[in-house]
């Protein structure tokens, strides 16, 4: 299959990037070290392409009824300009996605813009438009995905940064909240929004000017490997990893985000999360960290202290920030209360560890 | 990107190093290596005593994105092992032939040493 490339694939290489697949996408993975980069978004600021984020515009006279029976969140409650993040999920509750949700500033019928997981647009816009049609409700669904590159700039410096570089300040924006400014000369959506922990912007950007606004943001470039050490220490879900439908189906409260549940709304799945919502869950998504040393990863088994497979780590790493081996994963509730002591099995040894609170980075 | 390659220094393909300059060989992993794997986070290596065999696994180093394992260059026996990279992984990236070494090796009479690749070797392999 070839691999689909981000619009500066060659200026990313240019710079030195390494890179890998991801969701079909050949995405930059580092490009100084991922301790450098993770370092610069903690301490200063850093720049992401994530531009293998699917983008799908959603508009038309029941765009709010289509996106409100398609995600689990309460799209009604979000005023123009406002963002949230979302689930879409299946019959059965199960997560197939998650994304945040834009409604853009337009005057007339609301109209949104989400951001499915890398690879999951062609899938999350077919989605889109069988439902539509099945349900007739009339909204037009654009999946203008390769019309855009998106970029997110995180880090205690970040809103000056952005600021400084929009032609208009953007620094006002709360948390959540986007418009459209002008980079160079190029319209771009603008959202205080992000996947780190830090304050920070996501840019979604006309292709053609791709280039010019990357340029513009002058930061540590960085990639997906910092992506994915920042995020862990957040406890933030990746998808195809701490979820998949089909590797590891789970539902939004064994996931830990059943916030994102509205269950006085209409939406596909609702029926079997309120019987989910009554009955609990049996296993639950918690934080680890490693006391012996070793490093955990995805796939590795989670024991209890006799020994007895209870559990699997979905992400881990060493954490650049605290020096420590993390991990999330899911246990079941009985072991999910922090300061549990469980095992992680690193390569055929049982190593001691413990649940934790997440964020790690505020334990 | 060029990479040091020492020319006091014998190496297997899977990057190991080993350096036979004394009575006792130290053991380590090539510049190159550690450039390939990024940021090292975890060493685990065998204990003193431990018999080494040439081409056999004796240990692990883990980068923040990857494990890999690590092949004895040589046959011998493990006079020492460098404590300070259990603090310190990060040395294996800062200076893998000098502070970054790993093991010390009291190597057999079939050391094995006439196998490796010269420096020479290396470099064309990692071109």
């Amino acid at each position: 299959m070839t691999l689909r490339k981000p619009p500066l694939r060659d200026v990313h290489d240019a710079a030195g990037a390494t890179f890998t697949e991801f969701g079909g996408w050949d995405m930059p993975v580092e490009f100084d070290s991922i301790k450098a980069e993770h370092r610069a978004v903690r301490d200063e600021a850093g720049i992401f392409d994530v531009s293998h984020m699917g983008q799908i515009a959603v508009s038309g006279p029941d765009a709010e009824g289509l996106m409100q029976r398609l995600t689990s969140n309460d799209v009604s409650q979000l005023g123009r300009g406002d963002s949230h993040y979302s689930m879409i999920l299946d019959e059965e509750g199960t997560i197939l996605d998650d994304t945040v949700v834009y409604r853009l500033p337009e005057d007339d019928d609301a109209e949104y813009l989400f951001v499915p997981n890398a690879g999951h647009d062609e899938q999350m816009h077919r989605r889109w438009t069988d439902h539509r049609d099945e349900w007739g409700l009339d909204a037009t669904v654009e999946n203008v995905t390769d019309e855009y590159a998106m970029y997110a700039v995180q880090g205690p410096d970040a809103p000056n940064l952005v600021s400084d570089a929009a032609d208009d300040s953007v620094i006002d924006l709360s948390k959540f909240e986007g418009r459209y400014a002008e980079f160079a000369g190029a319209d771009c959506w603008t959202a205080r929004t992000g996947y780190t922990g830090e304050d920070g912007f996501e840019l979604i950007v006309p292709v053609e000017s791709a280039e010019a606004v990357w340029d513009l943001l002058d930061c540590q470039p960085c990639g997906l490997g910092s992506r994915d050490t920042l995020r862990m220490e957040m406890g933030f879900l990746l998808s195809g990893q701490d979820f998949d439908a089909d590797e590891n189906p789970r539902n939004p409260y064994e996931a830990g985000v059943g916030w994102t549940v509205k269950l006085d709304t209409e939406f596909v799945g609702r029926d079997a999360l309120e019987q989910a919502s009554e009955e609990g869950t049996d296993d639950e998504f918690v934080g680890i960290k490693l006391v012996d040393r070793g490093v955990p990863r995805h796939g590795y088994d989670v024991t209890d202290t006799d020994d007895h497979v209870i559990g699997e780590v979905t992400s881990g790493t060493m954490s650049p920030t605290l020096g420590e081996p993390i991990a999330l994963g899911y246990v079941p509730s009985d072991f999910a209360d922090p300061g549990t002591v469980v095992r992680v099995v690193v390569r055929g040894q049982s190593k001691k560890a413990k649940i934790a609170n997440t964020p790690f980075l505020n334990d | 990107m060029s990479f040091e390659v020492p020319d006091d220094r014998k190496y297997l393909e899977s990057h190991e190093w080993v350096d036979d300059a004394a009575d006792t060989a130290r053991i380590g992993i090539s510049d190159f290596a550690q450039d390939e794997l990024g940021d090292v986070v975890f060493v685990e290596l065998p204990d003193e005593g431990d018999d080494l065999a040439q081409n056999d696994e004796f240990g692990v180093v883990e980068s923040i994105k990857a494990v890999s394992d690590l092949y004895s260059p040589v046959n011998g026996t493990v006079t020492a092992v460098n404590d300070a990279l259990a603090d310190q992984p990060e040395l294996v990236n800062e200076d893998p032939f000098g502070e970054g070494w790993m093991l010390e090796v009291e190597l057999a009479d079939d050391s094995g040493l006439d196998d490796l690749l010269s420096a020479d070797e290396y470099r064309e392999q990692i071109e």
